[in-house]
């Protein structure tokens, strides 16, 4: 007989659909389908459950290059000592794991000194900061879902990297106040390339790569009514731009939904600036809200319990016995970059696959250690690689979607059987390392 | 548990009608006694003024708007973080301290325990998050109902069984402890860009205004026999001239009974009445109202308020009254923050600087005194800043002593760059009452706990009672100078709680054992709100029912109030 799990929550993207049925085994060890999830989703519980090709046991590096196994207490003993001995750790990740692992990470880094860093750093990090510069007017993902009849997705493509994202909240859906779903709705897509996402759009804005800085701009000017100047804006025409402003401000609610095509794009926390600052613009004609459309499944988790416990949503440097908190200087990139930290130790994302190779070459030079169910470019260029059950599929904890609603991840099956949690492993860490600084 | 002596304090009670007598105050197994053993550590408390542990009724210290205000604002880190220590983590944050800093902070000042005024349901599972992480005070959270698409409908059909199955569901759903509103309506027509202003203005599309709203929920409060009566932030917030649609609020309540086991006299509780006191129709004429509302609250007892006294510091505003925020970034042209919350409400947050230089903002402070001053009855007036709307809750020993020395005040009254038209619109300089420390246990210890209705547990100093003890070092007899006042409210000798002493000479020494206080109302089951409530998750939230609950693991410590109907 099998066993059926509903009300599951998705460990992929900061979409984190939570109505996912996965069908286990009988003794709930092996995942045997997964109902309702896109396929990426899907894919990520039914690999997870086939321990043929896992990693069960930490492995610790030689020095020809290859691995070898060590036990958990070794791996501990190795975490606790570099992170005990060292200056300045930098401590980065946290993404995807959960936000109870993250707090004990916390206490980690506050005893170590370390500085703390989550994967904004590479992706929406420039929003954090323009939302420092002028706030954020936002809104939950149900009230999209039940009153917006104006959609833009700027430099993203939910199509592809948030599957579910247009069916549960934001193109499709029948709502309370949308009862004709996708009809009821106007779609803007600003992207430089066609995409899956843009053939959706009544709308697409082919901006120039680079310019969405100058056509956000410009459509703040638009909406006020003020002349254009030139008969193309940001490779895109007056009249279209005109036609764009007015499709927002006839709408009764809106939302901009934004990636890091814009965020990471020329102009960063520039362009995000501009894009709050049209939202603000248009709350004085109708309703428009803006929201992140983040990664990781629970990189907002991180930046929720950095901001209640140390004040700061990521980038933050323990190491002089209070918070600090200046990106471009406190950031992973730039540590790393700066040859600043003197240990590095990555949980719950994959920087060996995403920093510039400097940062990388500089993990790899530095005592490393990398938490991670996969063998990833990471685990490959630490000394110790810890394996850890997957959040979210064999072990639940609180995690917090886009739109900042936290939702708790449940456990669906059993690791491979003695393999520890991100928590536990912390927790581990954490009293070792303070029996070691007590000494 | 250790036994702890407290000799020859002077002690204000007004649980037991203690007014500055000398005597001893014993503690034991972390509740007030008759008598200690020989083994009991002492405190010479000689000269020192002992109370209970205070009360704050209305602060906003946990939760998505107050995370939200720490994140968007690194300026307000500046300065104030201060490194862990033996007991203490890394604290900071000025207006929107971090997690950490709020428990010490709220302990040094003798505070041991805190609700959190406004809890978003959707949101639920985070404010509790934060309330585990936030040392030593006991809390407790109201979630917000008064713009919520299941009350609208079953007030609107006058189904008041059902508000009640929905009110104990969700109580329960979000381990929260009373029914909070704010801006009634209001903060759902913002769905919309728009805002119902007076109580009788219709919602957009639900057929109901805020008068009937408050009204009902007013009624399913008493009906259900909760511990705190319904908790009301009113329309209009704010604005000049907006004294009569709080008089026409507090109105609602006329002639209603409480209905409790808990001691709970009010029926209503209103509260920052300071941002509700305000005369004149725009800012050139902008006046106190503050006797005008204070007469009514003193003719009725059956309500009670507390005051959102303005500090004069810069601040961060943060409100469940989405509107008000926009209105207010579209005043002070500060960054602004939004989050509507699907079918339960929606926020906003916008830094703010009460400039002592600015004629409205000298006036807002005034009329926050003036409300305490007016006060007939301290029993029923509570001290707040509505933390951090009207200033950080830090500056409640600063309150303090503007309420107990009319020299000080008048001292601020003179200091102001438009001190004239201050005085011209206010009536502060004519008030001479200085509040005694008696009143000031009744307004932040006895008052709040019994309108909470929590006065069997704290705010009092009969045995039995928590044993929550703060000796302060301050004698009201000797009082040279009101600096003294600020200075010794501010940073307590010893602060025990729950017969732990958590502070000692001004320093965290323990996290104590703190609790999350939550009320489990029952109420017959009810199968047409099962059935609602199954079908709005299913078509209009974004989240499924099984996954909104927060789990007992997330409450810290749970302290549960049953109450049976």
């Amino acid at each position: 007989m099998s066993k059926t799990i509903t009300d599951v929550v998705c460990p992929f993207c900061g979409t984190l659909c939570d109505d996912l049925i996965v069908t286990t085994d009988d003794d709930g060890k092996k995942i045997l389908g997964v109902d309702n999830a896109c396929a990426i989703g899907a894919e990520k519980f039914v690999h997870s459950s086939d321990h043929s090709h896992r990693v069960t046991r930490p492995r610790k590096m030689q020095e020809d290059g290859s691995f070898k196994e060590i036990t958990y207490e070794e791996a501990i003993e190795h975490t606790a000592t570099i992170l005990a001995k060292a200056k300045k750790p930098l401590m980065y990740g946290w993404s995807s794991t959960s936000c109870e692992a993250d707090s004990v990470g916390h206490e980690i880094a506050e005893l170590c000194g370390g500085i703390v860093d989550n994967t904004a750093a590479v992706c929406h990090g420039t929003t954090l900061i323009a939302v420092q510069n002028v706030g954020i007017p936002s809104c939950t993902l149900g009230e999209v879902k039940n009153r917006a009849d104006r959609i833009i997705f700027w430099g993203c493509n939910p199509a592809h990297a948030h599957p579910r994202h247009m069916s549960r909240y934001s193109i499709f859906p029948r709502g309370y106040f949308t009862g004709k779903g996708a009809k009821q709705r106007k779609i803007i897509v600003v992207d430089p390339r066609p995409t899956d996402t843009s053939t959706l759009a009544d709308v697409h804005l082919q901006v120039e790569q680079g310019y969405d800085y100058e056509l956000l701009q410009a459509l703040r000017a638009a909406i006020r009514g003020e002349p254009l100047v030139g008969d193309v804006i940001a490779g895109v025409p007056k009249e279209t731009v005109y036609e764009a402003a007015e499709i927002l401000k006839s709408g009764r609610f809106g939302v901009i939904f934004f990636g890091m095509g814009v965020t990471q794009s020329l102009g960063k926390d520039h362009n995000i600036d501009a894009a709050i600052c049209l939202t603000k613009d248009l709350n004085d004609y109708t309703k428009f809200s803006i929201v992140a459309m983040r990664g990781h499944f629970n990189v907002t988790g991180s930046g929720q319990v950095l901001g209640w416990q140390f004040g700061f949503p990521y980038a933050v440097d323990l190491s002089r016995g209070f918070a600090r908190y200046n990106p471009g200087e406190t950031g992973a990139i730039e540590v790393l970059k700066r040859q600043e930290a003197d240990a590095v130790f990555v949980l719950g994302s994959d920087p060996g696959a995403h920093f510039p190779m400097r940062c990388v070459k500089e993990i790899a030079r530095l005592p490393s250690v990398a938490i991670d169910p996969h063998i990833t470019p990471t685990t490959e260029i630490c000394d110790v690689h810890v394996p850890v059950a997957f959040v979210g599929v064999e072990v639940g904890g609180n995690c917090y979607r886009m739109d900042n609603v936290p939702i708790e991840a449940r456990k669906v099956v059993e690791p491979p059987e003695g393999m520890m949690s991100d928590y536990q492993f912390l927790s581990a860490v954490l009293d070792r390392v303070k029996e070691l600084k007590a000494n | 548990m250790s036994e702890y002596i407290i000799k020859n304090g002077i002690v204000y009670d007004p649980k037991t009608g203690v007014k500055g007598e000398v005597k001893d105050i014993c503690i034991k197994d972390g509740k007030i006694a008759d008598k200690v053993s020989s083994k009991a550590k002492s405190i010479d408390a000689k000269g020192k003024t002992v109370m209970a542990g205070a009360v704050e009724i209305h602060s906003h210290v946990a939760g998505p708007k107050v995370n939200e205000g720490r994140n968007f604002r690194p300026e307000d880190k500046l300065f104030s973080y201060k490194p862990g220590g033996k007991n203490t983590r890394m604290a900071g944050g000025f207006s929107i301290p971090t997690t950490f800093k709020t428990g010490y902070e709220y302990a040094k000042m003798g505070y041991t325990t805190v609700m959190e005024a406004a809890m978003p349901p959707l949101y639920a599972r985070h404010v509790h998050e934060e309330i585990k992480d936030t040392p030593i005070i006991d809390q407790g959270a109201f979630p917000v109902f008064g713009n919520n698409w299941f009350v609208f409908e079953y007030l609107k059909n006058n189904e008041m069984d059902n508000v009640m199955a929905y009110i104990s569901w969700l109580l329960k759903t979000t381990k929260g402890y009373a029914i909070k509103i704010v801006n009634p309506g209001g903060s759902e027509a913002w769905g919309w860009g728009e805002n119902c202003t007076t109580i009788h203005d219709p919602v957009p599309y639900f057929d109901i205004t805020p008068a009937e709203i408050m009204k009902g929920l007013l009624t399913a409060n008493e009906k259900m026999g909760l511990p705190h009566s319904i908790h009301v932030h009113t329309n209009n917030l704010g604005n000049p001239g907006n004294y009569k649609d709080t008089l026409d609020t507090f109105k609602l309540a006329e002639g209603v009974k409480p209905n409790n086991k808990f001691g709970r006299e009010q029926v209503f509780h209103h509260t920052h009445v300071q941002f509700h006191s305000y005369g004149g129709d725009s800012w050139a004429n902008f006046e106190s109202k503050a006797k005008e509302i204070m007469d009514y609250v003193n003719a009725n007892k059956n309500m009670t308020i507390d005051l959102g006294c303005v500090t004069l510091d810069e601040t961060t505003t943060m409100t469940a009254d989405g509107p008000f925020e926009h209105h207010l970034t579209t005043l002070n042209h500060l960054k602004w923050a939004n989050v509507d919350v699907e079918l339960e409400t929606s926020s906003g947050i916008v830094p703010y600087v009460y400039d002592p230089r600015v004629k409205v903002c000298a006036i807002q402070w005034a009329i926050g005194l003036e409300l305490g001053l007016y006060t007939k009855d301290p029993m029923r007036s509570f001290i707040t800043t509505d933390h951090p709307n009207a200033g950080p809750f830090i500056r409640y020993p600063r309150i303090f002593k503007w309420l107990m020395s009319d020299k000080s005040r008048q001292e601020m009254l003179k200091s102001f760059k438009y001190s004239d038209k201050v005085i011209a619109a206010t009536n502060l300089a004519s008030m001479d009452r200085e509040i005694t420390f008696y009143e000031l246990a009744q307004m932040t210890r006895a008052g709040p706990a019994k309108a909470l209705g929590l006065t069997d547990m704290c705010g009092g100093l009969a045995p039995g009672m928590d044993a929550d003890v703060v000796v302060y070092n301050i004698d009201e007899n000797k009082i040279k100078d009101p600096e003294e006042i600020e200075k010794a409210f501010g940073t307590a000798s010893q602060v025990f709680k729950s017969g732990t002493l958590v502070v000692d000479k001004g320093e965290v020494v323990s996290n104590g054992n703190k609790r999350t206080l939550w009320v489990d109302a029952k109420v017959p089951t009810n199968s047409q709100v099962e059935r609602d409530v199954q079908m709005k998750f299913l078509k209009y939230y974004s989240v499924n029912l099984n996954n909104y609950e927060v789990s007992d693991h997330y409450v810290a410590n749970p302290y549960v109030i049953e109450v049976e109907n």
